[in-house]
């Protein structure tokens, strides 16, 4: 079992659980944070040259490093791992948010029952990007989402107790819904007579799902990991529950946890429900259409700096699940793009604003201002992010914006592109409210002149930080590499996808 | 021809930035401007060298044996592929327009950074703040500018084009302290990007039905069968290169979806170019520093629109509409800003409206081009005019840079009279003031001249329009001029505060601006620019006639100018008392920014987000609130149920046994 690279996903943050139990003090807690997220960075960079030689040299399955160890005979439930591309570019960024935010969360109070709670949390995360057995997948995926509640509960501010209590149950109403699904599709992954099997590379092969079942099952799968995703109307829980979490919590959440959602919309619903997916998808493109401007506009006048960024993810999220339905490798290419990129940028956006908001204790935009003047380098972050966020080019942003607008145009009739179009009006939407963040709390005058006397970033801060910065720049500036991995393993499945129609 | 040079050009700008934005701060001042100078100095030479090669060196790789002159694409790194056809390329393309914006961007480029070496600190020497942060924004926007001119594919140009906005933006919010300034730069950015929005989804439908980004196969195609090749020939697929989608509909609304392709792209080049209603970010721009007003908002950034169209002319030709619509959206901006420039106050903004009417001038100089007048005179002037004006315009502009930072002000009522005190900017404002007019033997008139006989061409109606809008440059231009070294003396200018000339890094490049105003007329610009490559005989299509017209009207504005404002008198307010309504109008800009404000704030803030915020909180998230405190109002009346009372149990058990007997007993009878 351990000869497999893909357990060790699994393996290093239970070793960190077990080496923060032993911790004494927080210098301890701290260097078993970074060391281990180090050493799952060092792991997933390792298995994507691993990946690059295997394909390189010929590999052509669309799964590699696939293992299979059973778990739970009566049901056929597998621990079963294998990676594509896709899930090598999420395992990178899970790795760089977890890097990023133990940074972040340096000084945070009860430091050894916090990272006991967000290594959990990545536990499921990472479990749930290596599994390809759907109920691996689905117990990972609750994995990372109860110790949101107390994270957020414990540790947040404001309104903690209601945000916390919204945002799990909303998520959980979500699971309800996928549950439900990922046993229908359990009960016909296999053709009359065979061995039913959780097991999506042979549901995938089976295609035995009839016709009728798929119509019921794709929508409740799809709103199931659609919830997590920010879809419009399901997206409520993100705006307080953002606002109350602690940053770290924040930065794991929004950048990964709610990639968690694209991700599984792509694997499970459409991979293996490819003819619902293409009868259906109007009503969800309609949907996550609305989210994309709804999103932007709301965040065009809110005051709070989580809330603003919290409704421009659902703008941006709402843009993968869009490109997802758009059923064509261009754009779901975009779509993996723009989860790793907005993982990114929002990370860094929540990163700073909790950054900020420890040091002047609001993140009301109309108390504070010329920020700039008291802390240049936060200032020149929060500029850089933003600049990605409303696609500057060389930035993340728009090279998966750009993936995702040419994809979706390639469809020929009326209903796809004035969808597109509508999508593309979130380009000016989002240079409205971030400018309009950038100018009142970056430049201008100072508005409280006792925030003349904080400081600048710290050093741990300033790691958080560049490594963000640099991920950002490094998919901005060269997309063609990150935009092969993906669509390596794209067209496959995509032929797949297309080839039932 | 070697790789090492163009990518030298395009790399050393980038590097200076990176260098001087990452360790600025940790280097003093002038090194910071000196090595950014240095910097833009070896990019000078190296795009003239490179220009030169294209121009005059024979090559067979620029130009064939008839004379024409080629396209030719140095290289072309794949730099995201999209699908099979369709991919984007960052590369380098050499085509007479690119090899002379190459040379005026960095000629202005490099004036703008050894003009800010003395600009920009007070008169004791002091460097103002930001001092390296603003060398490595001009770094980094002569890299976009760069990049955008010698794009490849219409990509390309999109990706610099971006970069060139918010290289403007952070430029224009330079003195980010001051509140004007940061929303002025927002401002910018905002209306540009909601052009740039059409300009997407016009390389969007372009891309589709052409199934590439590149230019030379939009041109090849355009060029080999000029207007049938789109619609005509759409039955027999594999006659149109790159492989026009037979299946899709040509149609749309009406109009072919070339034509829409087209306008919309256009529409990205009225947001840069500051055309109407897409004007109003570019007086405003005014408020970063003067030279950054030289560089973006009048010589470069601001006629990337005008070099947009002028890269897809030969699509533009298959489509008369669509130069149609450019005609007329050109020659409403030239008349609207010529007026609303008559009646500003702020020197820099009479520039500034100045720059949005004789940007106008290239747009319909290009929109009035036709093969079968005078072999496409108008591409020609309007490249022509792009270059004169990016000349004499940031003449200007620096000149009232030098007149800003000696008087402390943008307002000509603090100035009057200078002429005795700042002799250099004097003369050099003054040849500024000649060629925009058009005065010959400066170069205003010679481009503006053939821009009048091509609009001849077009229609008498286009030609009496700009004439008259010529007639109006010139005399504002001399309203400003007289108003700045004339009219009367301020009486204390004395002593050790006395407005004086600047130091040489200043005056240099005003002189060496006005020695190119002198003598650019006389470039044979035809040989060299063409809308086809064949080369022009410029002098024999020059209608002395127009020519004539043109220099009696000119003379006329200045005449009247001269009356008007030379010295103190009450003929100004006269005519202020005897036109109220219209010099409210143009002082207020036609109210334009009224307009602007009132749609976002009360529509778009007011009528779509507050709405949309409030329906979200109130209507969506109180829906879900309203689930769970069904559900908890639910549990909360069944709970007392379970009061722990036996009797209450005993009594329910007795109720239910009762209700199931009776139906029981119901059923069996």
């Amino acid at each position: 079992m351990f000869e497999n690279i893909l357990i060790y996903f699994v393996v290093i943050p239970l070793v960190m659980l077990g080496g923060l139990a032993l911790c004494r003090d927080i210098k301890q807690i701290r260097a078993v944070a970074v060391a281990g997220s180090v050493a799952l960075m060092g792991l997933s960079a390792w298995l994507l040259v691993q990946y690059l030689e295997l394909r390189a040299a010929g590999a052509t399955e669309p799964m590699l490093f696939t293992g299979e160890w059973m778990w739970f005979r009566p049901l056929n439930i597998h621990l079963a791992v294998g990676v594509d591309g896709i899930s090598i570019a999420m395992l990178l960024l899970s790795s760089i948010i977890v890097f990023a935010g133990s940074f972040a969360s340096w000084n945070i109070p009860q430091p050894k029952e916090f990272f006991l709670w967000l290594i959990l949390l990545s536990t499921g995360v990472f479990g749930f990007f290596i599994s390809v057995d759907m109920f691996t997948m689905f117990m990972f995926y609750e994995v990372a989402l109860i110790p949101m509640y107390l994270l957020i509960g414990v540790w947040g501010s404001g309104n903690k107790n209601y945000s916390a209590m919204k945002l799990t149950l909303m998520l959980m109403g979500g699971s309800a819904f996928l549950m439900l699904g990922l046993i229908g599709i359990y009960y016909h992954s296999a053709p009359e007579g065979g061995e039913l099997t959780w097991n999506l590379l042979e549901i995938v092969n089976n295609a035995s799902i009839p016709h009728g079942w798929q119509q019921f099952l794709f929508p409740m799968t799809f709103v199931g990991f659609g919830v997590l995703g920010a879809m419009f109307p399901f997206h409520t829980w993100s705006p307080d529950g953002h606002a109350s979490a602690p940053t770290a919590v924040s930065m794991l959440h929004a950048g990964v946890l709610m990639k968690l959602g694209g991700y599984g919309c792509f694997r499970v619903a459409i991979y293996t429900m490819p003819q619902a997916a293409h009868e259906l998808a109007w009503i969800f493109l309609i949907l996550t259409g609305i989210s994309v401007v709804y999103g932007a506009f709301c965040a065009c006048v809110k005051t709070d700096l989580k809330y603003i960024n919290a409704y421009s993810s659902v703008s941006h999220c709402g843009l993968v699940l869009f490109a997802i339905l758009m059923l064509n490798t261009t754009a779901m290419t975009g779509a993996i793009m723009q989860m790793l990129s907005h993982g990114l940028m929002t990370a860094l956006f929540f990163a700073l604003i909790g950054m900020i908001y420890g040091r002047t204790h609001t993140r009301d935009i109309t108390k504070m201002g010329g920020m700039m003047q008291i802390m240049p380098y936060l200032s020149v972050c929060y500029v850089i992010a933003g600049m990605a966020s409303l696609g500057l080019p060389g930035l993340s942003g728009f090279v998966a914006e750009m993936t995702i607008f040419v994809g979706s145009f390639q469809h020929a009739d009326m209903f796809h592109r004035a969808f597109t179009i509508v999508a593309c009006c979130s380009i000016v939407i989002t240079a409205v409210y971030i400018l309009r963040v950038v100018g009142k709390l970056l430049f201008g005058p100072v508005v409280d002149e006792h925030h003349r006397s904080l400081t600048d970033a710290t050093w741990w801060e300033r790691v958080s930080t560049v490594s963000l910065i640099v991920c950002v720049a490094a998919i901005g500036c060269f997309p063609n590499f990150f935009n092969n991995l993906i669509n390596f393993t794209f067209s496959p499945a995509i032929f797949h996808v297309l080839g039932m129609n | 021809m070697s790789v090492t040079v163009p990518i030298l050009i395009l790399a050393l700008p980038l590097f200076m930035f990176i260098f001087i934005g990452l360790l600025g701060k940790k280097m003093s001042h002038m090194l910071a401007g000196v090595l950014g100078t240095l910097g833009m100095g070896t990019v000078l030479v190296l795009s003239y060298a490179t220009a030169f090669d294209y121009f005059f060196s024979g090559n067979p790789l620029f130009i064939n044996e008839a004379g024409e002159r080629l396209q030719h694409i140095v290289f072309d790194q794949t730099w995201l592929q999209f699908t099979d056809s369709l991919v984007i390329k960052l590369g380098f393309f050499l085509d007479p327009i690119s090899a002379m914006m190459l040379v005026v961007i960095t000629t202005i480029s490099f004036m703008v950074h050894l003009y800010s070496l003395g600009y920009m600190r007070d008169h004791h020497g002091v460097f103002e703040k930001g001092f390296q942060r603003f060398y490595a924004f001009l770094s980094l926007f002569s890299f976009s500018m760069l990049g955008l001119v010698v794009a490849t594919n219409i990509f390309q140009m999109y990706i610099f084009w971006e970069l060139v906005g918010a290289s403007s933006y952070l430029l224009i919010g330079f003195y980010y302290t001051k509140p004007s300034a940061v929303s002025a730069s927002k401002k910018a950015f905002i209306v540009t990007r909601f052009a740039d929005l059409g300009f997407l989804i016009g390389i969007l439908t372009l891309s589709y039905y052409t199934g590439t980004f590149n230019f030379t196969d939009f041109t090849s195609s355009a060029v080999a069968g000029l207007a049938d090749t789109f619609r005509v020939d759409l039955a027999t697929p594999e006659a149109v290169l790159s492989g026009f989608r037979a299946s899709a509909a040509p149609m749309f609304m009406g109009a072919s979806v070339l034509t829409w392709a087209l306008v919309l792209i256009f529409m990205g080049g009225m947001g840069k170019s500051a055309m109407l209603p897409l004007h109003i970010w570019l007086p405003d721009a005014m408020e970063g520093p003067t030279p950054v007003s030289a560089l973006i908002h009048a010589a470069t950034m601001v006629v990337a629109g005008v070099y947009l169209v002028a890269r897809l002319f030969p699509l533009y030709l298959m489509e008369s509409a669509a130069l149609d619509i450019i005609v007329i959206v050109g020659a409403l901006t030239a008349l609207y800003a010529a007026m609303v420039a008559c009646a500003q106050v702020d020197i820099k903004r009479v520039l500034a409206f100045s720059t949005i009417s004789q940007i106008a001038f290239m747009m319909v100089s290009l929109g009035v081009a036709r093969p079968d007048f005078h072999e496409g005179l108008g591409y020609m002037a309007s490249m022509f005019h792009l270059f004169t004006h990016a000349m004499f315009k940031a003449l200007l502009f620096l000149g009232a840079g030098a007149l800003i930072h000696a008087i402390g002000s943008n307002d000509y009522t603090e100035m009057h009279g200078l002429r005795k005190y700042m002799p250099v900017t004097h003369w050099t404002f003054l040849i500024g003031c000649l060629a925009i007019a058009g005065i010959i033997p400066f170069s205003g008139f010679f481009s503006k001249d053939e821009i009048l006989s091509a609009a001849g061409g077009y229609s008498m109606w286009v030609y009496i329009w700009m004439s008259f809008v010529a007639f109006l440059t010139a005399f504002y231009m001399f309203r400003l001029y007289y108003l700045i070294f004339w009219w009367k003396e301020h009486k204390v200018r004395e002593g050790h505060h006395a407005p004086h000339d600047q130091p040489w890094t200043m005056s240099l490049p005003l002189i060496i601006l006005s020695v190119v105003t002198c003598v650019a007329g006389f470039i044979p610009f035809g040989n060299l620019v063409s809308w086809n490559g064949e080369p022009y005989d410029f002098m024999a299509h020059f209608d002395w006639s127009v020519a004539t017209v043109s220099l009696i009207v000119a003379v006329l504005a200045i005449a009247l100018a001269t009356v008007m404002y030379r010295k103190e008198n009450p003929l100004p307010a006269k005519m202020k008392r005897a036109l109220p309504a219209l010099w409210d109008w143009c002082h207020h800009r036609f109210y334009w920014d009224e307009l602007y404000i009132f749609i976002t704030h009360k529509i778009i803030f007011g009528c779509i987000c507050r709405p949309l915020a409030w329906f979200d909180r109130h209507i969506i998230d109180g829906t879900m609130d309203a689930f769970a405190s069904v559900t908890n109002k639910a549990s909360g009346a069944i709970a007392p149920l379970q009061s722990g009372q036996i009797q209450m149990y005993v009594w329910i058990y007795l109720l239910g046994a009762v209700l199931l007997g009776g139906v029981t007993i119901l059923c069996l009878i």
